[in-house]
C-alpha cells in the first residue's frame, strides 16, 4: 500500500472530532446530538488474462452529526472533518432542525443503555502487502482457473485489502471506538458450448488474511462452478421442494431480519406485525445473535445508539421470540431496544444439520438453486418471486443444470415449510447457514 | 459566468488551485509509460427530507467533494483520489495513480481545448430554489392528500431529495470541460390495509431541476394519489399465474425491459471483454423487425441526461439497435480506442471516488404504429404489466428479470384481474425476438431510475411504448 494506516493514530484523530463536535452541537443550541465518524483505506487489484487490469488505491472518511433540539432532529454529514467543515455540519444539522417537526418518541437511547463492557473483540487484523503482492495473489488465483480445462475466457481476479476505524459518541458522555479489517480474493471465469456463454464466480473474505482461501483454490472453484451451468436447459413449470444453496439460505435469513427489524414494523411494511410469541418455523429451529463472538464478520459491543449489544434469541424452538430493535423503533412499539440499531450481528442458526446428501435425498425431485436474481421480495406481503439459476434434481440426485426459471411462495409459508438445513455451513458473511430445503414452492419455466 | 469559471472557482479556488495550474497537476499523473490521464474534480450537495405519521421527523444535508486521478497505459488502468483539492493531493494522486506501470515513454500532454458541448439542463443550485418551509410544506401536502384519498390507507411516507452537484474534467488528450448538474425526486409510499390484508403502493419522478419546478408541477399531490391508486389495486390482486406467456407491457418505466435485456449487454466493456451475449453480433439481428432502441443523453431535463459526460465528452443521441439490427455500443474513452471506436458520451462514475466505465443515460425504444388497445386485444391469456421493481442481468448468458409491482390478468382481449407481483424472466436477445407489436405511445418514465454496475449507482432513465412480447416467462405461484 501507498501509505501505511495508523490505526490507533486514526482512533485519536476522530475521537478528537467527535469529542470537538459535540462540544460545538451543545454551544450552538443543541440538547442533545450524536455523532459518527469513521475513515477507511485500502486497495484492489485486478488482473484479467494474466495482465493487471486495474490499481485503486481509496481512502474514505465523514463524519455524520445528529442533533435534537427540544423533541426535533436534524442530521447533516461531510466528507471533510476539518475544523470548518465541523462547524459548517453542525450548523447545518441545526438548521435542519429548526423545521422538522417534533417528535415525542425521539432523542437518544437512554443513558443506562449505553456500552460499558467495550473488549476489543479482534476483529483488526492489517495485511501489509505490496501492491505487486496483491498482484500475483489475483495472477495466481485466475491461473488456476484458467488453467482448468473449458474455461474459455475470464472476468478477472480481484484481490481487495482494507481497514478503518470508526467512533461513536453521543451526548449522554459515551464514547465507543472500534477497528476492523476486510479481505477478499474473488474470480469471476467464463466457459462457452453450442448453447452459448456461462459465467461463474468464487470468492473468499476474511477479517484476518491468514483465513483466507488459497488463490488457486478459488481459482479452480470458479473454473468447477462456470463449467457445470454449461448445457443448462429450463425445467418444467410446476409444485417442486426448493434446495437453496448456502450462500442464498442467508438471504432468506435477512429477508427474515428485515421483517423482524423495528422500522418496517412500525411502519406496518412488515408481514410480521403483531407475529411475537406465534410459530412461524418448525419447532427444531431458532435463530440467535452473537454480536460479541471474537473475530467474526460483524462483531460489536455496542451498535449505532451505543446501547450494549446482547446475545438476542430472534426465533426460539420455531416461535418469534423477539423482534429486532433500536431505541427508536422500541419506542414506536412500546418495546425496549434489542441493541439491533444499525442490524443484527453475526447470525447463528440453532437445528439438528444434515449432510448436502441427505437433503437431496429427502427433496427426491425438485431444483437445487445456486443463483438467484432481481429484487422480487415484498417485505409487507411476503410474497416471493425471483429469477433462478441451479440444478435439477431426481432420484435424490442431482442431474443437469437448468436456467432462465423462476421461483415463487410466500415468505412465511416458506418458513413454515422448511424441511431440513444443511451441515454445508457457509461462514463468510455475518448470517452463518447450510442449505435451506423448502418444501412446495413454484417453479416457472417451459 | 461560464459553468467552467463557475465550476472552477467552486471546486479549485478554495484549495489555491486555478485552471492554469491543472497542466502541472496532470503530469504527476502522466508518468513514465502512461498513455492518457485524467483529473476529474467533483462536489455534491445533498439534501433529503422524510415525512412519516404526518410529520418530517428527519432531515439530512451532506456535502462531499474531491479528485479523482486516472492513469490509463493500454488496458491497465491506476486510479486514486483524495477528498482534499489541492496541489500536494494532485502530486499524491498522480504517483499513485501513475505507479500502474513503472517504464516507459513519458508523453506530454495534448493542449488544452474546452470542450463545447449544449447544455441539456440549466446549471442551477436546485436545493435553493425552494425555501425549508416549501419543503416541508409540500411533503405535509402529499400526506393529507394521500390520507383523505381512502380511508383504507393506513401509513403514508414521502421525502424530497435533491442533489447539486458540479464537476470538471482535465484530461491529457486535452480536454477541459464542466458541467453543473442539478437532480431532484420526490416519492411517496403508502400502505393500505382492508380485511386484515395489507398491500403497499408508490410513486414518485423528478429530474434534473429545481426543486421549485417539482413544486410547481404539482408532483406531491399526483403521486400521492397514484401511490394511493397501487396500494389499492394491490389490495384486490390475485395470486400470479406461472409459465410462458404472452406479456404487454405498458409505456414508460417498463422500459426497465431495455435497460436489462439489451442495454447492459451493449456496453462497451462486457463486448471488448467478450463476456457480453452481445459480443460479436454487430450489424446482425439481434430483435424483431420495427424495434429501434436508442440511448440519448441529451433529452431536456431528464434524470439520465448529461450535457457531457464524466470523461467531459459531450452527451449523445446513440442508436444501439435500429430496426432490430445492432448498431452500436455505449462507449467510454479507454473501451473506445481499444475497440477502434469513437467515444459516446457513456462515461460515467458514480462519483471523484469511482473508476469511469461505460454506463447508460436515458434509454428508450422509438415508437411503432400499433395502437395500445389493440395490443391488449390480439392476447387471448396473458400478462399486462405497467410497474415494476427493479431489474437485474447476467450479461455473460443474457438471462434477465424484472419484477412487476402492478401487472393484471389479460383474458379473450381484455384486461381482468389485478395480480400480485412477480419476476419476468428471459433471455435478452431472444425477448427482443418476442416483440411482436410496438405501440404508438412512446412515454419516458417519471425520473426514478438508479442503475447499479460493480458497485457504482448512478441515475439513469428509460422510456418505452406500449409492447407485446409474445412468450415470456412469469414467474407468479398459479402453475
Amino acid at each position: 500500500m501507498a501509505q501505511a494506516f495508523d490505526a490507533r493514530a486514526q482512533q485519536t484523530r476522530l475521537t478528537s472530532r467527535a469529542q470537538q463536535a459535540l462540544a460545538l452541537a451543545k454551544r450552538l443550541g443543541a440538547d442533545a446530538a450524536e455523532v459518527g465518524a469513521s475513515v477507511d483505506q485500502g486497495v484492489e487489484v485486478s488482473v484479467r488474462l494474466g495482465e493487471v487490469e486495474t490499481v485503486e488505491l481509496s481512502r474514505d472518511q465523514g463524519i455524520a452529526i445528529t442533533v435534537y433540539v427540544g423533541q426535533r432532529k436534524g442530521s447533516a454529514s461531510s466528507t471533510d472533518a476539518g475544523d470548518d467543515s465541523i462547524q459548517a455540519t453542525v450548523e447545518k444539522a441545526l438548521a435542519i432542525a429548526r423545521y422538522t417537526g417534533e417528535d415525542p418518541m425521539g432523542g437518544l437511547a437512554d443513558a443506562e443503555l449505553m456500552a460499558s463492557e467495550i473488549p476489543d473483540l479482534e476483529v483488526h487484523y492489517p495485511w501489509a502487502l505490496s501492491t505487486d503482492q496483491a498482484i500475483s495473489l489475483a495472477l495466481e488465483c485466475e491461473r488456476a482457473g484458467r488453467a482448468v480445462e473449458g474455461i474459455t475466457q475470464s472476468d478477472g481476479a480481484s484481490l481487495s485489502t482494507g481497514e478503518g476505524v470508526r467512533v461513536y459518541a453521543n451526548s449522554h458522555g459515551f464514547l465507543g471506538t472500534q477497528k476492523g479489517s476486510r479481505h477478499a480474493l474473488s474470480c469471476m471465469l467464463i466457459a462457452e458450448d453450442d448453447n452459448g456463454m456461462q459465467r461463474d464466480f468464487a470468492y473468499t473474505t476474511a477479517r484476518d488474511p491468514k483465513a483466507l482461501r488459497a488463490p488457486e483454490e478459488v481459482g479452480r472453484e470458479a473454473a468447477q462452478c462456470t463449467l457445470r451451468r454449461l448445457g443448462a436447459k429450463r425445467p418444467a413449470t410446476g409444485s417442486f421442494p426448493v434446495l437453496f444453496d448456502p450462500s442464498l439460505a442467508s438471504g432468506l435469513v435477512g429477508h427474515l431480519l428485515g421483517a423482524l427489524s423495528g422500522g418496517a414494523l412500525y411502519r406496518e411494511a412488515s408481514f410480521l406485525c403483531g407475529r411475537l410469541g406465534t410459530p412461524l418455523f418448525p419447532d427444531w429451529f431458532s435463530l440467535e445473535e452473537r454480536p460479541m463472538e471474537r473475530g467474526a464478520t460483524a462483531s460489536s459491543p455496542f451498535d449505532a445508539d451505543g446501547v450494549q449489544t446482547r446475545n438476542n434469541r430472534f426465533i426460539a424452538d420455531g416461535k418469534v421470540a423477539s423482534y429486532m430493535l433500536s431505541a427508536y423503533s422500541a419506542r414506536r412499539l412500546s418495546l425496549t431496544t434489542t441493541g439491533n440499531a444499525g442490524g443484527a450481528r453475526n447470525l447463528r442458526i440453532s437445528a439438528p444439520l444434515q449432510t448436502p446428501e441427505a437433503l437431496l435425498e429427502k427433496m427426491d425431485c425438485g431444483v437445487w438453486v445456486t443463483e438467484l436474481m432481481g429484487q422480487g421480495v415484498n417485505g409487507v406481503t411476503g410474497d416471493y418471486s425471483r429469477g433462478a439459476t441451479g440444478f435439477w434434481v431426481e432420484n435424490g440426485k442431482v442431474q443437469y443444470p437448468i436456467e432462465e426459471f423462476t421461483i415463487a411462495g410466500n415468505l412465511e409459508q416458506m418458513f413454515a415449510n422448511l424441511a431440513g438445513i444443511g451441515d454445508d455451513v457457509d461462514t463468510r458473511g455475518s448470517i452463518h447457514t447450510g442449505s435451506w430445503l423448502i418444501n412446495a414452492m413454484t417453479v416457472a419455466g417451459n | 459566468m461560464t459553468q467552467l469559471d463557475q465550476a472552477a472557482s467552486i471546486l479549485l479556488t478554495p484549495g489555491g488551485l486555478d485552471l492554469d495550474s491543472l497542466d502541472t497537476g496532470l503530469s504527476h499523473a502522466m508518468g513514465a509509460g502512461i498513455d492518457y490521464a485524467d483529473l476529474y474534480f467533483q462536489r455534491t450537495w445533498q439534501e433529503g427530507w422524510v415525512l412519516e405519521d404526518g410529520e418530517v421527523k428527519d432531515a439530512s444535508y451532506s456535502i462531499d467533494g474531491g479528485v479523482g486521478v486516472r492513469s490509463l497505459a493500454g488496458e491497465k488502468t491506476g486510479f486514486a483520489y483524495s477528498n482534499q483539492i489541492t496541489a500536494e493531493a494532485l502530486v499524491d494522486t498522480g504517483k499513485t495513480a501513475s505507479g500502474i506501470v513503472r517504464s516507459g515513454t513519458r508523453l506530454s500532454g495534448q493542449a488544452v481545448s474546452p470542450v463545447s458541448a449544449a447544455l441539456c439542463y440549466p446549471g442551477i443550485d436546485p436545493l435553493a430554489g425552494l425555501s425549508a418551509a416549501d419543503k416541508v410544506a409540500m411533503l405535509k401536502l402529499a400526506d393529507r392528500v394521500a390520507r383523505a384519498a381512502d380511508p383504507r390507507v393506513s401509513q403514508v411516507s414521502a421525502s424530497l431529495s435533491g442533489t447539486y452537484e458540479v464537476v470538471l474534467v482535465r484530461a491529457s488528450d486535452g480536454t477541459l470541460a464542466a458541467d453543473i448538474r442539478p437532480l431532484v425526486r420526490f416519492n411517496v409510499s403508502v400502505i393500505a390495509a382492508h380485511n386484515g390484508r395489507r398491500e403497499s403502493g408508490g410513486a414518485g419522478g423528478g429530474g434534473r431541476y429545481s426543486m421549485a419546478q417539482l413544486r410547481d408541477a404539482g408532483v406531491a399531490e399526483r403521486y400521492a394519489k397514484e401511490a394511493v391508486r397501487q396500494a389499492l389495486v394491490n389490495l384486490e390482486a390475485v395470486d400470479a399465474p406461472a409459465g410462458q406467456m404472452p406479456v404487454v407491457l405498458g409505456a414508460g418505466w417498463p422500459g426497465i425491459l431495455l435497460h436489462e435485456a439489451v442495454g447492459h449487454g451493449l456496453e462497451g466493456d462486457f463486448n471488448r471483454k467478450g463476456s457480453s451475449a452481445f459480443a460479436g453480433k454487430m450489424g446482425q439481428r439481434v430483435a424483431s423487425k420495427g424495434v429501434t432502441v436508442v440511448d440519448d443523453a441529451t433529452l431536456a431535463d431528464c434524470r439520465g441526461s448529461l450535457s457531457v459526460d464524466d470523461e467531459g465528452t459531450p452527451g449523445q443521441h446513440t442508436p444501439l439497435i435500429e430496426d432490430g439490427i445492432l448498431t452500436g455500443y455505449m462507449q467510454d474513452k479507454l473501451n473506445a480506442r481499444l475497440m477502434g471506436m469513437a467515444p459516446t458520451g457513456n462515461a460515467r462514475r458514480e462519483s471523484y471516488a469511482h473508476i469511469p466505465m461505460p454506463r447508460m443515460t436515458n434509454t428508450l425504444m422509438m415508437a411503432g404504429q400499433d395502437e395500445p388497445s389493440d395490443i391488449i386485444k390480439s392476447v387471448k391469456r396473458g400478462l399486462y404489466a405497467v410497474s415494476f421493481g427493479g431489474g437485474q442481468v447476467d450479461i455473460t448468458s443474457g438471462k434477465f428479470v424484472f419484477s412487476a409491482s402492478e401487472a393484471y390478468l389479460i383474458e379473450d382481449g381484455v384486461i381482468t384481474a389485478p395480480v400480485k407481483g412477480a419476476t419476468l424472466i428471459g433471455n435478452g436477445p431472444e425477448a427482443m425476438g418476442q416483440v411482436s407489436m410496438i405501440g404508438h405511445d412512446m412515454a419516458l418514465d417519471t425520473g426514478i431510475g438508479v442503475c447499479g454496475k460493480e458497485g457504482q449507482g448512478v441515475p439513469v432513465g428509460v422510456g418505452q411504448p406500449t409492447l407485446k412480447l409474445d412468450e415470456l416467462t412469469v414467474g407468479g405461484t398459479q402453475s
